[in-house]
């Protein structure tokens, strides 16, 4: 099949300027591929939602809102005009509980996202590349770390060490970067393989620069896609964490207002907007960051082309 | 008498988001029993799709024109039953790349008698595994290597287990789609050997697809030269090797130098740029771009085969009468 | 049936000397990829490595290039034995570069056809230490026209897969081109690619050899692209060479019997009555005693090595590695107990 005509360039434009412009037009027809899948756009406004509301939370709903001192409203009053949600078993707002359980809930699940990933991507190119008894060993610490189960851990940890955000993210961290690794794992040894691999190898290229400039890019389509599954793991698990009484006391979290209607009786005394709005924000934010994923997915991959 | 297979007028284009693609154009060929006939040419000049349309295997968004007509029946028209019976028992395919068209985790035993159990329903496993056995012994590969895995074998043994399998059901045409591409010489050899006697004791017709012509000289009693979709030149096979008509053949021809010819010593033959893509065709002769002896009409007019002595045609003009 | 030791030679002169390259395989069992091996190439001359698969024809030219060690005997180049340090190697990869088989596979898809080329120009530094001061557009530019590919420029932002199979071997080979080497070895260069294309690619490989002084070590299972282009031949079997020479000699008058079956199948080749060996090559973790070509060779089987009293040395008397030379070598029994 002969080339296809076009992309005639105007020589004085330097050769980086030129990739730049690819780039960016490759990045555009991303952007319009990814435009096109419907539930990906769904996915990606829900988010865009829940993270402005993240972000402009201190604006719209001032924090005193959160204070018990503070608490106007009476306990478990059901939606009214004043609030839109009614109030929790302390007199305080449920929609500013929600919106700045938000914070909370996103910030643990990216936070914990990006130790995962970071230790994940380091841990399994490594292991993936580099093998003999190097990569053996990082690769049985990798089995021995995923089997840790996350809940004895978060256990353990918040009695040594306190009941904190920090331990959270530990906990969510080091047992979701095994997986990750994993894949990169197996991704970095099928790349390792490849003829262009082995090009870079006769053209005098050394182990870091195989795999800054040729197993990275190729394995990113899947750190990607791998990222908004962790984040939706991530956020479930701060969500199951603080509702069993594991997170911090003094922050708001959609788990810990689980935890609280829970052990206030909303169910049986029929406060649903206690209980509901959390729950359906959790679900709508995972859905969202699924739906993202697979989109993304999608438009990573074609790019690798016709064969 | 009717022939096993005749392709009469055959075009194929394919529905793309970007417009109609032709593929195929206008494309007589015919294939008797006890004949094998050679279709040569090169990736993107129509032959797989050709070869797909006579199972009606072409993609969906393919719309073929003409008549594939295989023992006077139209392949493209038939009900389904038939189609079902054609497929294998009727006309069967060597697909290329056999280490691609084997199921890695199923012994071939296996996938040979898969064909059998699907066409003669209630045989006994006796019976298909004397016949695999014996398929096997027709390929010349001894009846324990059907308890092999695809990966167990080596590239000319897993070549001849797909001519195996396409022998299952019986079938009274072959296609063979580049069955020797990939292989070594010596290996290429034995597998050519074993078509040949294939056809010589079995009375099957075959259609055999290569870009080697020299392959097909050997192997083929007549040779069909396609490029960018159309027929450019047909006759007896060793004439067409040895003496085309065609620019396209000869420089096909010449692309696998005669060994011992001191005119091919630091010559190596070929033709500047690529084949064209098939949506943006040159105007007139598809080949005049990188003809050798193109002259001021050759993109005006698209050329008709003309005959040139007998059995032989070519679509040039400067090929033969008007 | 030696010919005389080789003369001294000018330019660059990559070799190999008693070469052993040995695999462990399943089960303990080793297999002798290279089984002992002398050749040589020199700048401004293209040999053809010839054989089928399990020769261990790629083995020794990945060996010949650095990505294999030798178990025993050694590369060398311009007489020095192969530095695999790490910057002997970068050293030896300036001089001595390979052009892979499957230029689908060998260009990473996400890279431009700048990017590509200008790989190796960056790895060495090449546009910072250039003595006429060339930036590394101008030395990809250079490289890209060099390979055919004119006007370069049009090229530097496509993708592999938007181009053709012969611009692609073209760009890889620019690639290899880029670090000015003085030795090419070429794998299969085009056996992946059309019939009608092969010409202008193996044409390339000619004019770099006259207009560059390149020497080219071209592995292939195709006798008759050595026809074309070569100007010694090499063939090999299970680990060894078997027969060696100018290529006119070897093709027109092979003598070994391996080599004659392998010419005689060639299609269309009338003046050989073909000779279709049974079997296959057999494995080389069981490479045969004596000569290893015995247990398929024309000759033993139908008694010819009888009449002449060699029969038991086939089967029982290795043959000697042959050694490097002008001449036409042949590591036979039957054609050393010619009169």
């Amino acid at each position: 099949m002969s080339a296809p005509v076009g992309t005639d360039v105007p020589a004085d434009l330097s050769a980086r300027a030129l990739a730049r412009r690819r780039r960016q037009e490759s990045r555009r027809r991303g952007w319009r591929t990814f435009r096109g899948h419907r539930s990906g756009m769904v996915g990606l406004g829900i988010l865009t939602v829940f993270i402005l509301l993240a972000l402009l939370a201190p604006l719209i709903l001032p924090a005193e809102g959160l204070e018990v001192t503070k608490a106007t409203g009476g306990v478990l009053e059901p939606p009214s005009t004043e609030f839109w949600l009614g109030t929790d078993d302390k007199g305080r707002s449920v929609l500013t509980l929600l919106v700045w359980g938000a914070r909370i809930s996103l910030f643990v699940g990216l936070m914990a996202t990006l130790v995962a990933m970071v230790i994940g991507t380091l841990i399994g190119l490594t292991s993936g590349f580099f093998g003999g008894w190097p990569g053996a060993l990082l690769f049985r610490m990798t089995e021995w770390f995923l089997v840790i189960p996350f809940l004895p851990l978060a256990i353990v940890l918040s009695t040594v060490l306190g009941r904190s955000l920090l331990n959270i993210v530990i906990v969510i961290g080091v047992t979701s970067w095994p997986g990750t690794a994993l894949l990169i794992r197996s991704q970095t040894i099928t790349i390792r393989e490849r003829p262009y691999l082995e090009r870079a190898r006769v053209l005098g290229a050394g182990s870091a620069h195989q795999i800054r400039r040729h197993v990275l890019p190729n394995v990113m389509p899947m750190v990607f896609a791998n990222t908004t599954l962790t984040v939706a793991i991530a956020i479930l698990t701060e969500t199951t964490l603080s509702f069993l009484g594991l997170g911090d006391p003094t922050r708001v979290s959609w788990g810990s207002m689980l935890d609280a209607a829970f052990e206030v009786g909303a169910i049986t005394t029929g406060a649903w907007w206690f209980i509901v709005p959390p729950g359906v924000c959790v679900v709508l934010v995972v859905l969202s960051f699924t739906l993202v994923g697979k989109a993304l997915e999608e438009v990573l991959n074609p790019r690798l082309g016709m064969r | 008498m009717s022939h096993l297979l005749r392709l009469e007028d055959v075009s194929v284009t394919y529905r793309t988001g970007a417009g109609d693609v032709p593929a195929v154009r206008g494309v007589d060929l015919a294939v008797d029993a006890g004949q094998i006939v050679g279709l040569a040419g090169e990736s993107g000049c129509g032959k797989s799709t050709l070869a797909a349309t006579i199972l009606r295997l072409q993609p969906p968004n393919a719309r073929v024109a003409g008549r594939v007509l295989f023992e006077g029946e139209d392949v493209q028209t038939m009900r389904w039953g038939d189609l079902r019976a054609l497929r294998w028992a009727g006309a069967s395919m060597v697909f290329q790349g056999a280490l691609h068209s084997l199921n890695p985790v199923q012994r071939v035993g296996q996938q040979i008698a898969e064909p059998i159990r699907l066409h003669e329903a209630g045989v006994t496993d006796q019976r298909v595994d004397g016949r695999v056995a014996e398929l096997l012994g027709q390929v010349g590969l001894p009846a324990t290597r059907a308890r092999s895995y695809p990966h167990q074998l080596s590239g000319g043994q897993r070549q001849r287990v797909m001519i195996a399998m396409a022998l299952a059901c019986r079938p009274r045409l072959i296609v063979a789609d580049e069955p020797t591409t990939a292989l070594d010489v010596m290996v290429q050899a034995q597998v050519l050997r074993v078509l040949h006697d294939l056809v010589d004791d079995l009375d099957v017709g075959m259609l055999m697809i290569s870009h080697d012509l020299s392959v097909l000289a050997e192997l083929c009693d007549r040779i069909t030269v396609m490029y960018a979709g159309r027929v450019v030149e047909q006759g007896p096979a060793r004439q067409v090797f040895a003496d085309p008509l065609h620019p396209y053949s000869g420089a096909l021809s010449a692309s696998f130098p005669r060994i011992g010819d001191p005119a091919a010593r630091f010559a190596p033959a070929g033709l500047p740029g690529d084949p064209p893509d098939p949506a943006a065709l040159p105007a007139g002769c598809s080949f005049h771009p990188r003809c050798p002896r193109r002259f001021d009409a050759c993109d005006g007019v698209v050329p008709e085969l003309r005959a040139e002595g007998p059995g032989r045609a070519a679509a040039c003009l400067l090929v033969g009468a008007p | 049936m030696t010919g005389s030791t080789a003369p001294p030679v000018r330019g660059t002169v990559l070799e190999a000397r008693g070469l052993h390259i040995e695999f462990g395989a399943r089960g303990g069992a080793v297999a002798r990829a290279v089984d002992g091996v002398d050749l040589r190439v020199a700048a401004g001359e293209i040999v053809a490595l010839v054989g089928e698969s399990g020769s261990g024809k790629t083995t020794l030219a990945r060996a010949l290039i650095g990505l294999e060690r030798p178990s025993a005997g050694e590369v060398f180049l311009d007489n020095a034995p192969l530095d695999r340090s790490t910057q002997g190697l970068r050293a030896f990869r300036r001089r001595v570069q390979l052009v892979l088989q499957d230029p689908a596979g060998a260009l990473n898809p996400r890279h431009t056809v700048y990017e590509s080329v200008a790989e190796g120009i960056r790895l060495h530094g090449l546009a910072a230490s250039d003595p006429e001061r060339r930036t590394e557009a101008d030395l990809v530019a250079a490289a890209l026209s060099a390979a055919g590919l004119r006007p370069p420029e049009r090229l530097y932002l496509r993708y592999p897969h938007e181009l053709s199979g012969g611009q692609r071997q073209r760009v890889l080979i620019a690639g290899a081109l880029a670090m000015a080497p003085q030795l090419l070895v070429a794998d299969e260069p085009v056996s992946s690619l059309d019939a009608s294309i092969r010409g202008e690619v193996l044409a390339l490989l000619l004019a770099l050899r006259r207009d560059l002084g390149l020497g080219v070590l071209v592995v292939t299972h195709d006798l008759g692209l050595a026809w074309n282009i070569a100007d010694r031949i090499a063939v090999m079997y299970l680990g060894r060479i078997v027969e060696s020479g100018p290529t006119e000699e070897v093709l027109r008058e092979p003598t070994h019997p391996y080599t004659r079956a392998l010419l005689s199948v060639v299609p269309e080749i009338e003046r050989i009555e073909p000779v279709v060996l049974t079997g296959e090559v057999p494995d080389p973790t069981h490479i045969p005693s004596g000569c290893r070509f015995h247990p398929r060779c024309p000759a033993l089987a139908d008694g010819t090595a009888a009449t002449r009293g060699i029969e038991d040395a086939c089967r029982r008397e290795p043959l000697e590695v042959l050694p490097v030379s002008t001449g036409h070598d042949v590591a036979c029994h039957l054609v050393r107990s010619r009169p």
